[in-house]
């Protein structure tokens, strides 16, 4: 009886943390359908702002920039945060602490103080534009992959990548066919994991990007004063929706893949 | 001692990542120095650093700590029943919970802030469905709270993951061992997750808590321009008044009272856990 009541104010506990979570989410997706430019007045049930959304030539140029920039950075940020990782667990106990503490730095830092720090820096030698973004969110997302990356090469079986070289595999060809398939998991979530951050980035972007650039966040955020249009409304649902169904895809499809010895490991 | 040689070779892979970290941390911080210990002529001075204790600048500050603190802790307190309550349910479930917590994270989050603001305001959402249940209508538009319950919003899922993750690698059978030993579930709970929580709980604090304290935005679109954070004050030193110099300098303060209140709290983290942030 005590277990059933306990698991029944988890549940409700549970039920109203989801609540808060999605009450704003539930207010921009019932916008989106709103037949009203006003954002207390309900208007009635409409796809318009879906319709508009594709011919606003200025929502759709953010858009590109903001998944350009994302995609740029994260793949930057892999292979110069990869590389990195490799090095820095090989170095000497003292190295490695001071290359770690330089990792943490960015994330530690304020995001304003990171923005300001590396605008004050990029107007010395270059205009600010959609390269001084991207430099700036490369560095932010840096450390997101070496961290991600860094747990697996502990757990990673260095013996195997000593026994492929002492069998005549190069350096490269060994790093490919044994380390990689090892780190797979661990560059994977830290691409995604810094493909998100330079996603969702406002106040850095704000600071570096200049005039003329802008990614969602920045085109949102000045059009705060004015008023923000429908049509952005439109074009959050749809990137929500398409996120949802791509974690719900990611997160329930390979289960049923799973071969059994793995399953066994799982559920021991 | 040829493995070592080999093992010295790899460390060159992180050559590029040296580079980068000296081109895009460390001068970029050397600059923001050089301009908050220079006036606007360019001679030394400390003026810029000290000015955090100008009384417009210590009331921003003071409200920024305020504000960070009490959201800080109101999310550890949110987190840990949220977190015991997942515990209860079976793994496939626990995973669902997990990934309905963290996709809010994928919608902008200016629109999200800006959706709360509809929700809070005088003749919103929630003062709508207030009267409608014959309950007096709050005024939390343009208030403190107002800009609380944005903060608290936007970085509870930060401080959940990690206790969640700590929580989770706990040894079952520990906890088995407790309750056997007599321990009631209060006692489990204080005597033994929550002590060994700590890591994940340390991780939730300084990434809830530095975004809290620096953010400008949010006070933007629910203090309604008129209640300002430190963040804000920092911003318009850019933007509106155009004084970098005293711009860098709050920042500097900003980032050595952010700095060195974090090296206090993660002091008596376990070596080698610090660098986990997730």
């Amino acid at each position: 009886m005590v277990e059933r009541v306990k698991d029944f104010v988890s549940r409700f506990y549970l039920a109203l943390i989801i609540l808060f979570l999605y009450a704003p989410i539930a207010v921009l997706i019932v916008l989106s359908f709103n037949d009203s430019r006003s954002r207390v007045v309900w208007g009635g049930f409409t796809l318009h702002w879906y319709q508009v959304l594709f011919s606003n030539r200025q929502i759709m140029e953010a858009l590109g920039t903001t998944i350009l920039l994302a995609l740029l950075s994260a793949a930057i940020a892999m292979v110069i945060g990869v590389l990195a990782a490799l090095g820095i667990q090989a170095m000497r106990q003292r190295g490695f602490q001071v290359m770690m503490m330089f990792t943490n730095i960015p994330m530690l830092n304020a995001d304003i103080v990171t923005g300001i720090a590396l605008m004050l820096w990029f107007v010395r030698f270059m205009p600010l534009g959609f390269t001084s973004v991207l430099l700036a969110h490369i560095t932010f997302n840096i450390p997101y992959v070496i961290l991600s990356v860094m747990p697996k090469i502990k757990q990673m079986n260095l013996s195997i990548y000593e026994a492929a070289r002492d069998l005549g595999a190069n350096a490269v060809y060994a790093f490919f066919k044994i380390m990689l398939p090892q780190l797979l998991s661990g560059i994977v979530a830290g691409f995604f994991m810094a493909f998100t951050m330079s996603m969702d980035d406002f106040v850095i972007t704000y600071f570096t990007k200049g005039a003329g650039v802008n990614t969602l966040s920045t085109m949102i955020y000045g059009e705060l004063k004015k008023g923000i249009k429908p049509e952005m409304y439109a074009l959050s649902t749809l990137i929500f929706v398409t996120v949802f169904a791509l974690l719900l895809a990611v997160n329930f499809l390979p289960k049923k893949k799973e071969r059994p010895v793995e399953r066994m490991e799982r559920e021991r | 001692m040829n493995k070592k040689k080999t093992i010295n070779r790899r460390s060159w892979l992180s050559a590029p990542y040296v580079v980068w970290v000296v081109g895009f941390t460390v001068i970029p911080l050397l600059v923001i120095f050089q301009y908050a210990l220079t006036s606007r002529d360019g001679v030394f001075t400390l003026a810029n650093i000290t000015a955090i204790f100008e009384p417009v600048h210590l009331k921003a500050m003071l409200f920024s700590l305020e504000i960070a603190v009490g959201c800080t802790i109101i999310c550890i307190l949110l987190s840990y029943p949220l977190v015991m309550a997942m515990r209860r349910l079976n793994m496939g479930r626990q995973g669902f919970t997990l990934f309905i917590l963290i996709l809010p994270m994928w919608m902008n989050f200016i629109l999200r802030i800006l959706a709360w603001q509809l929700i809070l305001s005088n003749n919103g959402i929630l003062n709508f469905l207030l009267q409608k249940i014959g309950l007096a209508p709050l005024s939390l538009a343009n208030t403190g709270t107002a800009i609380m319950i944005g903060v608290i919003y936007d970085y509870l899922p930060y401080m959940v993951l990690p206790i969640f993750n700590a929580v989770n690698e706990i040894d079952e059978d520990i906890i088995e061992a407790a309750k056997d030993l007599g321990a009631n579930s209060l006692t489990v709970f204080l005597k033994v997750i929550l002590p060994l929580s700590v890591p994940g709980l340390l991780s939730g604090i300084v990434m809830v808590f530095v975004p809290s304290m620096t953010s400008f935005v949010i006070a933007d679109v629910l203090g309604g321009g008129k209640l300002q954070l430190i963040g804000n004050v920092i911003e318009q030193e850019f933007t509106k008044s155009a004084n970098w110099n005293m711009g860098s300098g709050l920042s500097v303060s900003l980032m050595l009272f952010v700095l060195i209140s974090m090296a206090f709290t993660t002091k008596n983290e376990t070596e080698g856990k610090s660098s986990t942030i997730w």
